[in-house]
């Protein structure tokens, strides 16, 4: 007997269960004036998320506390406030574990203070979806954004998205969970944007209606049997193969990792299915080409119509994925490229060393311009490097105004 | 001059509602089918520590955000972000453009000769408001102070209509709305101050309006001319 779909069929608030493909690709849209937080807020609305666990840390705490008002309001399963954020990424682990959709939201210093539950996360495949407002991580402190803390979480077989709008967390968020959630995947996916750029700002997004949402997740899709600590059939702690010290023990371990890289790179062609590609490619016949992803994005597209209005053609290639590492796509985008500027909102410019590590003749990026600690990133700055590089005479900028 | 895009820096005081005029003001531009965006630069949430708000309104799609680096419009919530430095940039009108303008809400002047003659080499008018004596006498509280500063800017540039304000003030203060502890609580202050929520909404609306007028009159007297194109252009 075929089972019955759930696709057409009610939750108790009344959202009709839909099919995600024409939810988020055909189904009509609202513009609606929103910060990203509310956008985060929308986006869990129809997503079926059965726990949500919150701990507060600027730039995430509106988000968070936002999506307590929908659990209140009886659109999310569970939620609660974890003792911190390692607490609260455990936890995630825990109703993951549990067969339930897992939402989270952190920044900065609680990313950090997680870390030890990432690969975790990816070793035991919990398709668990993290929202990172970046945020500075340094001391001294700094609440503002700063992207230093992606860097540390492109190693640890975690899905890596990096949003440039709010529109684009909308639609990613809900996106997130169809990618993350496919068998040959099972991943936890990080879904990054830029604090305050991002949450704090208020854009123009387009929602899908509110009376449609995500079909549950089907714990029966997952790959891998649940690892227990304690029951079979893995028994981790109590019967651990992978603690002892043996050929075979090193072997399984490998080939695990092997594994969840490779599920990283299966996500690839689910990946550009849901966005379209893993970048965006725009005039990039041109001799500059600006690569960017998050704000910095946003950014170099002012840049790149200032420069327009001196009849200055550069190109841009937004960067969507950092995990999966759309290297391919970038290669091909920039074989013209004489020069390949790399702005971002960090001081170590990993998202050049990602590129430079991909591209052949690799001296023809240009590493810059970096802010970091919660600077802003003038578009003046991005256009008054092309212009240094491109030999021309470029006006001092701390002279101008005052 | 008719500009293609308005950049309007908000430099205020932690708890003045800088962060909310930002908002309410792009709100607006969005109502009147504009293109905007606004955003907060704060610390840790602090009253009376400094805290910075941005508004972009323009014809054409915007991605530019972040801290306003090169602002047409400065509206200075609080003396003492000129008289004692709370502002981000030194001095308050760091990196101002040509033809600007600096909307100042005090009832004396506090400009030094220096900075009054720096903004007239670069022709930047400006524009003293009571606006916190205005708040008080319309509103009866200080809180309003931020309808004034809206208020302002809109009668000088028309960058909003009163239409829009009065739709945006009732979308952001006539629902529940979520956002920092501190918001929060200021929200809850506001609300004790009058009896229902529509007389909120409606000595806001009167706040903002007589400062429209106060500033659209000392606009054309003075011919400053600093305005947002149609959104149809």
């Amino acid at each position: 007997m075929a089972t019955p779909s759930i696709i057409g069929q009610k939750n108790k608030k009344g959202q009709v269960y839909t099919d995600p493909w024409y939810m988020l690709h055909e189904a009509p849209r609202t513009p609606s004036f929103f910060t990203g937080s509310e956008v985060i807020k929308e986006a869990i609305r129809r997503a079926s998320v059965d726990v949500m666990i919150a701990y507060p840390i600027t730039p995430q705490s509106e988000a968070a506390a936002l999506i307590g008002e929908l659990f209140a309001e009886g659109y999310v399963g569970d939620y609660f406030r974890g003792e911190s954020e390692f607490a609260v990424m455990s936890e995630c682990a825990g109703a993951a574990f549990g067969g339930a959709r897992v939402f989270t939201t952190t920044a900065g210093p609680g990313t950090m203070r997680a870390m030890e539950n990432f690969p975790m996360w990816a070793g035991s495949r919990l398709p668990i979806q993290m929202i990172v407002t970046c945020r500075g991580i340094n001391s001294p402190l700094s609440i503002q954004p700063d992207t230093l803390e992606m860097a540390y979480l492109l190693q640890t077989g975690m899905l890596v998205w990096h949003a440039e709008t709010a529109q684009d967390f909308y639609d990613w968020i809900l996106k997130g969970y169809m990618v993350a959630e496919e068998p040959d995947v099972h991943l936890p996916l990080a879904l990054c944007c830029d604090g305050f750029f991002v949450t704090h700002t208020k854009d123009m997004v387009e929602l899908t209606p509110a009376d449609m949402c995500l079909p549950p997740y089907d714990p029966y899709r997952s790959p891998v049997p649940c690892m227990d600590m304690e029951c079979p059939p893995v028994r981790m702690m109590r019967d651990p193969f992978v603690m002892k010290s043996n050929y075979i023990s090193y072997a399984t371990h490998a080939s695990w990792q092997q594994e969840v890289w490779a599920a990283v790179e299966r996500s690839r062609k689910h990946t550009i299915a849901w966005l379209d590609g893993l970048i965006d490619a725009e005039n990039v016949e041109s001799d500059v080409v600006i690569v960017a992803s998050g704000t910095a994005v946003s950014q170099g597209r002012e840049a790149v119509a200032m420069l327009a209005d001196e009849g200055i053609d550069v190109g841009l290639v937004k960067v969507k994925t950092i995990r999966p590492w759309p290297g391919e796509e970038i290669r091909e985008a920039t074989k013209h490229a004489k020069h390949i500027v790399i702005p971002e909102f960090n001081i170590i410019g990993w998202l050049a060393r990602e590129v430079k590590a991909t591209i052949p003749n690799n001296e023809r990026v240009h590493a810059g311009p970096h802010v970091a600690g919660g600077m802003t990133m003038p578009p003046e700055i991005i256009v008054g490097e092309i212009k240094s590089l491109l030999g021309m005479k470029v006006e001092t900028l701390a002279t101008r105004g005052s | 001059m008719i500009k293609r895009r308005l950049n309007i820096r908000m430099s205020g005081l932690g708890g003045q509602g800088a962060v909310t005029a930002a908002h309410v003001l792009a709100m607006a531009a969005a109502k009147d089918g504009k293109y905007a965006i606004s955003n907060p630069f704060f610390g840790a949430e602090k009253r009376m520590a400094p805290a910075e708000s941005y508004c972009r309104i323009g014809v054409y799609r915007i991605y530019d955000r972040g801290e306003l680096v090169y602002p047409d419009v400065i509206e200075v919530f609080h003396p003492q972000v000129i008289t004692m430095g709370k502002s981000y940039t030194m001095p308050f009108y760091s990196g101002i453009k040509e033809n600007g303008l600096v909307i100042i809400n005090s009832e004396v002047p506090l400009l030094s000769d220096e900075d009054v003659k720096r903004l007239k080499d670069l022709n930047v008018a400006v524009f003293y408001i009571p606006g916190t004596q205005i708040a008080l006498e319309i509103a009866g509280t200080e809180l309003s102070t931020n309808m004034t500063m809206i208020g302002s800017v809109a009668g000088i540039t028309k960058c909003v209509s009163l239409q829009a304000l009065d739709l945006a003030l009732q979308e952001r203060f006539g629902k529940k709305f979520v956002a920092s502890g501190g918001t929060a609580t200021l929200d809850e202050a506001i609300k004790k101050k009058f009896a229902k929520k529509e007389m909120l909404l409606k000595k806001n609306l009167e706040t903002v309006t007589r400062a429209y007028n106060i500033a659209a009159e000392w606009a054309e007297k003075n011919n400053v001319e600093l305005c947002v194109a149609e959104a149809s252009a």
